[in-house]
């Protein structure tokens, strides 16, 4: 039982000097704080064990895999075509990019890559920079939610929901959009669907403005992110960061310009780099992107070309129904496809693209045939996240939050 | 300086140990004769060949051959802007190979990813532990003899805590109680089912039992 004493008030000198004193004493005691797994700056399920010295961190070690669902290992056991609807759940705010990612990489292995039909390849690029603004407003509305400016992930969210809108009118499905095909799309862009997005474009430009006044210059954002989470140059290459991490660390370097696929050559666009690689940094290339992103979906509804979507191989793509219900090859061709798959055949191939998370590449190993011996999936956010260890100790509780809201992670595409 | 560059060069620096180069979509493999190298020529393509970069780190289980295991190494050049390929091999006996966690940093979660999924040992690793498995877990499931389906294992201790406090659901109100004290929301116990009895003293007996001397809340009581 404790026992009860009379609260003994000392002196306002003596109580300065003991209080120094208790501190004295208090160094060198550290605690242990779990963060997470269910926390909500922790963007799903990361749990962070923080050795604490009062409040400075002096130890974090990042503990992975609570979405672990063994997507390799499903890989492995499936025909490539049925893989398609796992890699929305990478990243599973950009599903489109991740479904794009997906197709390059088995056409690649397949030697079909160059040969994918223009519209196609437009529609791609325009589904992956669709993905990216909608990553970055969701990732930067969570941010400035994490570091306590609820309005700005309200008027972010605002846009996703009028992107989400589009989705669905291109793929049937919000969320979960399995849009691509190997070898070409599920379907063509749907009628009217250029002016939706052209209308889309124009308020959302509106909408980055309307976000930057918010926080660009806001006092408060400024003091929590600048000089927080400062990553160099060196430790941002040898820890493997990509995507706006990288960037941020001022490494000019961005998949898109230096290994151009689908027709990123073709398009006029910039790559934000920041100077210092502090969480300040790294919002700011993400607003940038945004708008880069919106230069390039317009540019190519711009120059969309006519004509087919998919390649013209029976032996990749499904045939046309009608043809399969009247034509014996076609019918021969649909009922390989559907049961064993596209004939890849056996060799290695890495393929990486550039995501709104950073650099989502997959090594195929095949043996030849309709699925994968081995498919290692590169994760970005696995990769971005091994940094933590490194970069928290020293920095105070409350740079937590900044810290992680400017990784930008998912824990889907991390843990796969 | 292009991958074959590369490769030629880093093959005239090792001789034998380095054959290749395969070439397949524009690719270049090279593959390492002997694992137990790997780090020493790790060093040099990030040293000499700027190489700066590890984009990955893999393994593959070729099941009922020998050797067993291949562990595939992504390389990167941000000079160059060159990708290379490395491949080496380890036998089922072995299961073990020198880290390259002292070249590049970014090293450790990949080859502790290749330890819990394929359960290959990496020599000298800082902090060899599962990563997505949980610690004790039995299993290596990337391996190709695990099933699909998977297998039944024995999951860790979770419940180690007692009741939070507000466990079983806050804000659980009686109706009809005699004053303001007892009329307020408190919590529900699942064990004991406090609310089963309105008797004062009663329930914070039972608050007490399950959360512990001079733990969890409970009415306060009145001043006599």
């Amino acid at each position: 039982m404790p026992e009860v004493r009379d609260i003994q008030i000392p002196e306002p000198g003596a109580r300065v000097a003991a209080a120094s004193d208790e501190l004295q004493d208090m160094q060198g005691e550290k605690m242990v704080l779990n963060m997470g797994p269910s926390h909500p700056a922790t963007h799903g399920v990361l749990r962070i064990v923080l050795e604490l010295d009062g409040e400075i961190i002096t130890k974090a070690a990042p503990d992975v895999g609570y979405l672990h669902r063994g997507d390799e290992k499903i890989a492995e056991n499936m025909t490539y075509t049925q893989f398609i609807p796992y890699t929305d759940r990478l990243d599973y705010l950009a599903p489109l990019a991740n479904n794009v990612a997906y197709a390059l990489a088995v056409e690649k292995l397949m030697g079909i890559d160059k040969q994918l039909p223009p519209r196609c390849q437009y529609i791609r690029v325009i589904c992956c920079e669709l993905a990216r603004i909608s990553a970055h407003l969701l990732g930067m509305g969570a941010f400035a939610l994490d570091i306590g400016a609820i309005t700005v992930f309200l008027h972010t969210f605002t846009e996703r929901e009028k992107l989400y809108n589009l989705f669905e009118a291109l793929t049937g499905a919000r969320f979960t959009t399995s849009y691509t095909r190997i070898g070409g799309l599920s379907r063509d862009l749907p009628p009217g669907w250029v002016e939706q997005c052209r209308k889309f474009l124009e308020e959302v430009v509106v909408n980055f403005d309307e976000t930057e006044t918010f926080l660009t210059r806001n006092k408060i954002f400024t003091d929590r992110t600048q000089g927080v989470g400062v990553v160099s140059r060196e430790d941002a290459i040898d820890f493997g960061l990509t995507g706006p991490n990288l960037r941020g660390s001022n490494v000019n370097f961005d998949m898109r310009k230096a290994h151009p696929y689908l027709i990123y050559d073709q398009l006029e666009f910039d790559v934000p780099y920041g100077t210092t690689g502090d969480a300040y940094d790294r919002y700011l290339i993400r607003i940038e992107e945004m708008r880069q992103s919106v230069r390039i979906v317009r540019q190519c509804l711009d120059k969309l070309p006519g004509g087919p979507v998919n390649v013209p191989d029976m032996k990749v793509i499904l045939p046309p129904k009608e043809r399969v219900l009247t034509k014996m090859e076609e019918l021969i061709h649909h009922f390989i496809n559907v049961t064993q798959g596209v004939n890849a055949p056996p060799g290695e191939i890495y393929f990486a693209a550039e995501n709104p998370k950073g650099e989502l590449g997959f090594y195929i190993n095949s043996k030849g045939g309709g699925t994968p011996y081995r498919m290692k999936i590169r994760s970005p956010s696995f990769v971005n996240l091994s940094i933590m260890s490194h970069l928290l100790p020293g920095h105070m509780v409350s740079d937590i939050t900044a810290i992680l809201g400017s990784f930008d992670f998912v824990m889907g595409e991390c843990d796969r | 300086m292009t991958s074959a560059e590369i490769a030629t060069q880093l093959k005239t620096q090792f001789g034998d140990l380095i054959s290749g180069p395969a070439e397949f979509r524009g690719e270049l493999t090279l593959t390492l004769a002997d694992a137990e190298r790997i780090a020493e020529v790790c060093s040099a393509l990030k040293k000499n060949f700027g190489c700066d970069y590890l984009v990955d780190i893999s393994s593959i289980d070729n099941y009922g051959e020998d050797p067993r295991w291949t562990i595939v190494y992504h390389f990167y050049g941000y000079e160059h802007h060159q990708p290379l390929r490395l491949k080496t091999s380890v036998s089922e006996e072995k299961s073990e190979l020198p880290t390259v966690t002292t070249i590049w940093r970014t090293a450790d979660w990949h080859e502790r990813e290749i330890y819990d999924m394929m359960g290959i040992r990496f020599r000298g690793h800082p902090d060899l532990r599962r990563i997505l498995m949980w610690e004790g877990y039995p299993y290596f499931p990337l391996r190709k003899d695990f099933p699909l389906a998977g297998k039944s294992s024995d999951l860790p201790e979770v419940g180690f805590s007692r009741p939070s406090p507000m466990a079983g659901g806050p804000f659980v109100t009686i109706a009809g109680g005699k004053d303001t004290i007892s009329r307020e929301p408190r919590v529900r116990i699942p064990e004991t089912d406090a609310l089963a009895t309105t008797n004062r003293v009663e329930r914070r007996a039972d608050i007490k039992d399950a959360h512990g001397e001079g733990k969890g809340p409970g009415p306060i009581e009145p001043k006599k």
